[in-house]
Order: C-alpha cells, then structure tokens, then sequence
C-alpha cells in the first residue's frame, strides 16, 4: 500500500497544496450508505447468534447474539464514522492512514455476515469454525500470491500461479505416497513449482517470449500433463500412486485453546505454521534487506540496477525460481492437507484468486496475506450459505472475490500500481 | 518435458553459448523494436509477424523460407507431437515390459516404443480426417468442434493486434450462449427471424461482455487480463445461478440444463449425417471479414497502430481510448458467434459446460495462427482436429484426452520462441561458425563468463 499511493503524491508536482485523491474517501462513504441502508433499514428483524468457542474448549465463551436490524444500524454507524474521518482528513489535505480501509473492511464483513446469519433459515453459525475455515482455505491462496509477489516484485508477470500449484498438488500426491513420507512430498512439491517456473524464466527471459501468453500457456501445459498422468498412472492404481501420506495438525499445548485465534494461529499443520513463517520471511527479507533492496529495483528500474552492477537477468531467474518453490508448497496443501487423494484440476482456480489477493493487496507480502484471508473467507462463507440457506444465491457469493478484484484493479478502491518494470523483459545495451 | 529441454540451458550465468548467441540476437532486435528499447510494454503480438520487414528476413529464398515463420511453426508442430509421443510412450506399460529386458533384445523395446507413439496418433487422425470404415465423415465433425475455436480465436487474435490480451473469450462465449439461448427457447418466431434474432441477441452480449473490459481499460487503465480472468469467472457463476431458475430450466426438471432450442433458431445443417452447420460457413466469412478489417479498412490501421505503439498512436491523432472499446466489443462479438456456433448449431441446448474450454484453446489458436485471421483459421481447424479426434483415441487406445492439451501448449511455447526451435534443428544459418568459436572460447578460459 505505502509503495502504490507514496509515488502518485510525489509524481503531482512541486506545487504545495495538492489534494491527496478523493477515491478512498468517496469510496468509504458510499460503501458505508450502502450498509445503513441495507444491514441497517432494511436489516433482517431475527437475531443471529454466533458461537464464539467450539463444545470441549478450555475457555468456554457463550455465544454472541446480535439483533439484526439493530446491529446492522449500530455496524453501519461505525462504518459511517469512518467513512466521516477518512472524509474530514481528505478536508484537511492529508491522506486516510493505512489502517483505515483494512478496518473499515473488517466492520463491513462482520455488519454483512451478521446480515447474512440473520436473514438465513437457521439465524445460528459457528464464528470460530467460519473463521478457522477461513484459514484452512487461505492457505494455498497465501502461498500462491507470495509466489506472485516475489514475481512481479522483479518485474516478471506470473499468471502460471495456477499451473504451480497444480504441478504441486500432484508431486506432492505422488511423491508422498510412493515414499511415504508427507515432508518428503512437501519439499517435491516445492521442486515441481519451482520447475515450472524456471519453464516461466527460461522462456520470458533467455526467449524474450511475452510473459502472459508463457504463463498462460504453462497453465495449460500442466493441467494436461497432470490431467493425462493421472489417467495413465494414478488412477489405474490408487493404493501404488495415489494414497499420500497426510500432514498432520500439529496443535500447540494450551495456546491452541484459546477461542477463535488458538485455532488459526496454534493449530495448524507444518505447511500451515510455514505459511506465517513465509509471510513474514518474504516481507522482511523485501523490505528489510539488501537482497529486496535489489529485486525491488530490478522490477522498478532493471537499467538503473545494471548500472549498479545487479545482474538483472540472473535476479529475476532465481526470484522466479524462489516464487515458484512457495507455490509448489502451496499447491501440496490440496493433496497433503486439505483432501487425501489427487483429481484431475485439483486447485480449481486458486491460482487466478491468489493472483487477485496479489493485485488486490498491493503487491506487498502482508497485503497479499490479508487479501486471501479475505478471499478465503468469502469462500468459505459461500458453503455455509448453503448450509444455513440464505436468500443470497451463493452464486453471487461465489462471484464478490472476483468483482471485488476488477474494482480493486479499476482503481476504485484507491490506486494499485504494479511494479514498473512488471511484464517488460530486460535487453542490456 | 519442457523443463527437461530447457533447464539445461536455463543457467542465466552461463556464458554467451552457442544458444544464446544465436537466439537472443535476432530476437533482442526484435524486442528492441518493440518496447522502444525497454520503454513500453512489450506488445502481445511480436513485431517480426505484424505486417512489414523488421530487417533480418533477408537473403536467399531458401534461408527466407527456413528462417520464416511459416517453416518454423510446421516444425514446432513435428517436435511437439514427437514430445506428446515420447510422454505417451513412456507411460505404455509394453514400453516399460520390453524396457526391462532392452540389452537382451532392444529391437523388442524400439518397436514397441513405436507402436506407442504411432498408434495414438493413428488413432487421432482417423478419428479427426479420415479413416477407412467412414471415409472422409470425420472431417466434417473436425469442422463442426473447429467453427467455436475459429470463431473465439478470431476476437482474441483481433484483440492481441490492438495489443490487447483478451483472455476473457470463455466468459464472451457463456454470456453469448447464454442470450441466445435464451432467445431461442423462450421466444417463438418466424423461421428465419429466429435465427437472426438469436445470433443478434448473443453477438450483443459477448460484445457487451468485451465492451466492459476495454471501458476500464480505457477510463481506468485496469489491466484487461486481470479483468478477463476475473469477468470468465463473472459469467460462468452467472450461468450457474440462471440454469437454476425457473426461467432457464426445462419445465418440470430439476437438472440444470436449459430446454431445446426451437427448430427455427438453429443453424441448419450443411450436409446430412454429419452435425456440420452453416456456422462453420459464418465462420469462413467471419475469417474473411476480419481480413479485410484489419488489413484493409481505417478502422483496422488505427487498432493495429494502437496496437504497435499507442503513444504513436495518439500522437498520430487515433482516438486510443474508443480504438480499445472498439476492439474489445469486436473480440466479444466474434467470441460471441462462438458461443451461437455452440448452442445454435453444435448442442443446441445451453448447459453450464457448454464453452468447454473454448475460450482457453482460442488462445492457444490465435497464438498458433499468429494473429492473423486466416493463420488463426487453420490454427482452428487443426486444433479442432485435435479436438474431435481425441475422443477416437481415448476410446481406441485409452490415450487420456489430456495428452491434447499438452501438445497444444507445447506448439505453443515453441512457436513463441522461434530461436529455441531453430537452435533444435541447427538452423540458425551464417551462426554456426561462430557457435563453434564462441564453444572454443568458453572451453579455454575454462567457461568463466
């Protein structure tokens, strides 16, 4: 977020009294309209209940019940408050603090679900287990946009997200059951999506071939070639080639007790404690470091980096290659966590969400990691929906991460700027 | 297998080798001329097959015909099938029995490593061209699966000449379908008004679906591939939601599938005993317009100069932003006749699989007919050779359709890259003498760069 809003400023001119852009700020508003209006005047008239702590927890919390009409008017008004602030600070000439959306998106997804829940058939779900499913679902799409992240922060487009977490998926499948072991799963699953992307690398930079139709094509090339080996190898002979060992859920003693944050945060599998460490790692060793010192500038500025004496070329293979082992690892959750056997088309897509998270958080390792809790969230919400039996069409649930994408990329929810230098090769000379 | 081809030379450290002097130089050029030396963004379709000499296509006939675009893509054709062979044979478990004992009888191994490879193939091309219990009928199935793919590949092709990428003919096709499905099932008319209304309603809504794209593009500078992939989404969802209404479902059924569309608003059909329709002939004439546009009408200069360099463009006095609305709502359109080629002439009943995986394999089809709309038109028919073919060979030989999708994206990736294909078959003419120096060099200062 920082580096996508810092240059628009510093790119208006030395003129003093430049009004920061009023797009967040509109934008908050109108959302915050639409709330009061819907959640809160035309809010369900039952109550929803959430459980906050699962039956057999430690700390045992009772469960939130929230009016419907009356929350919604209560959410709506905070919501406008923000709205009124981001507004006021626009008045004064300064830009919304970076908190600010994040919040006001958290507020807006709770004012929607407490509408959802209390408008639903059974007005009851299980806060903690939404949440916690959330997660579980995150996981992929966090790998998957790291991957990108780490990509076009070196100026390489990676639309082969999709292709490395497939190739992972079925390595993982693969290679955990024949040796069974899931870790040595893991780490063929990271090898496989760091091989496709070196396909990536090899053709968009050594070929000079256009990024997209490589990453594109790549796509393709590996649901066929997973596609058809598993037709010719897997599924003639399950128990041999398809019965992966699974990675097991590790919690950690008492701190995975406590309600809703012990779930998400102290009981996952080794992949899924992998993913914070990632997250964290990618972020540090971007921002932090002299390492992300440079990628950063070969995908702003690959000339100046020459310059420099940063082998450009050189960079931007091994980032791709870094990016395509975290996707690799994140497709293995399908296989080795989440589902216990390989099928055809397995990441269903994942790979063009985590390409949204990537866009809708900004290019930034944390924001990418918020963006698919988020999507992950609305995918969950989605198979609840059609548990409890909303008046929503879970179809149209199934359409907001994806519409939410092509306003977060319109620039309606404030400017997203990819990297300079994303998509173009590099020629020295 | 690509991976295994090219990670060899994938080391971006190593030394100016033979490969890369060879490919990257003419390439570099090529590139250059494209970005403005790395100030653009690189434009979708490469400078070398638009229209006009980037400068080293010359010399003798015979090295123009080899060094041409049109040798390299037949042998990207040849070295993909012999990749998509190699695959299936490695999987034949009598290639892998004789395999076991090959120092004891090779002979045993090599005939059946090429019975594998071969009788796939046989199989796919009696199932797409000719065989001898049906004569040339399958043919016609290959024009009938080829109509959609030609149809879609024209609006993507249409689109990378402007310089866009339009990923999103799979969401223009269901939206197309959708409507003229609609049209043709709901509403009840006059023969041949219903079809036209049919092919009018579903034109209007890939139209309007690509309209959508190139409006952002235009107003906000959202980039069109992120919006494509995000509207095929959009759409098939939408789909999803309309089948199971009331207005969209066969009366008294449960399943999601839409009823018949009426006699009057189908396609009729060209030859009997055949499902060929009088789409594939719209698709013939659709081929030729798009011909003519590009190549012969203002319209289509202004999209291809947008497409070479739009500062250019603007400069020149092209209206850029209505140019990308344009083209985007003609893509749609095009992928639109598509999606009526499908319900109106093919299934003639609308089903949530009912673009298959259309949109996607057009991509590859303008990629493959490099743009052009008569390249895109045999590009089409050979995929949907592919296509129709494939499904003969899994019965036959129990060769997974999938094996077709690897090839397709491997011609691909070949023709993409025309020097790694070149440096294959060691046509890179007036280059091997100094390959063999430059190897010389390396060895004696021991490969350092």
């Amino acid at each position: 977020m920082t580096t996508a809003t810092k240059p628009a400023s510093g790119a208006a001119g030395p003129t003093t009294a430049v009004r920061p852009s009023l797009k967040v700020p509109a934008s908050l508003g109108v959302l915050s309209l639409v709330a009061l209006v819907f959640f809160g005047f035309l809010g369900p008239a039952k109550t929803a209940e959430m459980k906050v702590s699962e039956q057999g927890d430690a700390i045992a919390l009772p469960a939130l019940q929230i009016p419907g009409q009356a929350g919604g008017i209560v959410l709506a008004i905070l919501l406008l408050a923000m709205a009124a602030y981001s507004i006021y600070l626009w008045n004064q000439g300064e830009r919304s603090p970076k908190w600010l959306p994040i919040a006001f998106a958290v507020v807006f997804v709770f004012a929607l679900l407490v509408w959802i829940v209390a408008g639903a058939r059974e007005p009851s779900i299980s806060l903690a287990g939404l949440i916690a499913g959330s997660v579980t679902l995150a996981v992929p799409l966090v790998f998957g946009s790291l991957s990108g992240v780490l990509c076009e922060r070196v100026g390489v487009v990676n639309i082969a997200i999709e292709g490395q977490l497939l190739g992972g998926a079925f390595t993982a499948a693969l290679v955990a059951t024949v040796t069974h072991n899931a870790y040595v799963g893991l780490l063929a699953a990271a090898a496989a999506g760091a091989l496709v992307s070196m396909v990536l690398a090899v053709f968009s930079i050594k070929y000079l071939v256009n990024q997209i139709i490589v990453g594109v094509v790549l796509n393709v090339l590996v649901s066929g070639l997973t596609g058809f080996l598993f037709g010719t190898v897997m599924a003639p002979d399950k128990e041999l080639f398809n019965t992966p060992a699974r990675l097991d859920i590790l919690p950690i003693p008492f701190l995975s007790d406590i309600p809703i944050i012990g779930p998400i945060l102290f009981e996952q599998s080794v992949a899924g404690y992998l993913m914070y460490v990632a997250v964290a790692v990618v972020w540090v060793g971007l921002f932090k470091t002299r390492w992300g010192l440079r990628v950063r500038a070969v995908g702003e500025h690959p000339q100046a980096a020459d310059t420099l004496g940063i082998n450009v070329n050189a960079t931007r293979f091994w980032n791709v290659t870094l990016g395509g082992a975290i996707a690799g690892i994140g497709g293995a959750i399908f296989t080795l966590v989440t589902i216990d056997s390989f099928t055809k088309e397995i990441s269903g897509g994942r790979g063009f969400i985590a390409l949204a998270a990537l866009i809708f958080g900004r290019w930034n390792p944390i924001g990418a990691f918020l963006a698919s809790l988020l999507f992950g969230f609305a995918y969950n919400l989605q198979s609840i929906l059609g548990i409890i039996g909303t008046p929503v069409p879970s179809q149209f649930m199934a359409m907001l991460p994806y519409l939410v994408t092509i306003f977060a990329v319109a620039g309606l929810v404030g400017r997203s700027r990819p990297p300079a230098a994303s998509g173009i090769p590099y020629v020295k000379g | 297998m690509t991976t295994k081809d090219s990670n060899p030379q994938a080391g971006p450290e190593d030394g100016p080798g033979p490969e890369k002097e060879s490919g990257a130089e003419v390439q570099a050029a090529d590139v250059a001329l494209d970005t403005a030396g790395g100030t653009l963004e690189p434009s979708l379709v490469p400078v070398s097959t638009q229209s006009g000499d980037t400068g080293h296509q010359q010399g003798p006939v015979l090295r123009r015909i080899v060094m041409g675009n049109g040798f390299v893509s037949v042998l990207a054709v040849f070295v993909a099938l012999v990749l998509g062979g190699i695959l299936i044979a490695s999987t034949d478990p009598a290639v892998a029995r004789t395999a076991g004992y090959f120092f004891a009888r090779p002979s045993d191994f090599l005939s059946a490593l090429w019975s594998a490879m071969t009788r796939s193939y046989v199989a796919l091309f009696q199932g797409s061209v000719f065989n001898p219990r049906q004569g040339f009928s399958p043919l016609l199935e290959t024009m009938t699966v080829a109509t959609p793919l030609i149809c879609a590949g024209l609006g993507v092709a249409l689109a990378f000449r402007a310089g866009l990428f339009n990923i999103g003919a799979q969401g223009q096709i269901i939206i197309s379908a959708t409507l003229g499905a609609y049209a043709g099932f709901a509403w009840h008319l006059p023969l041949v008004l219903h079809l036209l209304v049919v092919i009018v309603m579903g034109v209007i809504g890939g139209a309007a679906w690509g309209a959508v794209v190139g409006l952002l593009k235009a107003r906000t500078g959202a980039h069109e591939v992120i919006v494509t992939i995000m509207l095929n989404y959009v759409a098939l969802f939408l789909l999803d939601f309309l089948l199971n209404t009331e207005a969209f479902r066969r009366p008294g059924d449960v399943s999601p599938i839409s009823p018949r569309l009426d006699d009057s608003a189908v396609y009729p059909q060209l030859i009997p005993g055949s499902r060929l329709h009088l789409g594939f002939l719209v698709a013939v004439a659709l081929t030729a317009g798009v011909w003519w546009l590009l190549n012969r009408s203002t319209i289509g200069f202004e999209f291809r100069a947008v497409g070479a360099n739009p500062a250019a463009a603007r400069t020149a006095g092209v209206n850029v932003q209505a140019a990308t609305i344009l083209v985007m709502a003609a893509a749609g359109a095009l992928a639109g006749f598509g999606g009526i080629a499908q319900v109106a002439g093919t299934e003639k009943v609308l089903t949530g699989g009912v673009a298959a995986q259309i949109g996607f394999d057009s991509i590859t089809v303008a990629l493959l007919g490099r743009s052009t709309p008569w390249g895109t038109f045999f590009a089409g028919l050979l995929f949907g050779a592919f296509r129709a073919g494939a499904v003969q060979m899994q019965i036959q030989t129990g060769t997974p359709i999938d094996i077709v999708l690897v090839v397709q994206s491997l011609i691909v990736l070949f023709i993409a890259a025309p020097p790694l294909i070149r440096s294959i078959f060691g046509l890179n003419p007036g280059r091997k003498k100094r390959a063999k120096t430059a190897v010389k060099a390396a060895v004696a200062t021991g490969g350092a760069k």
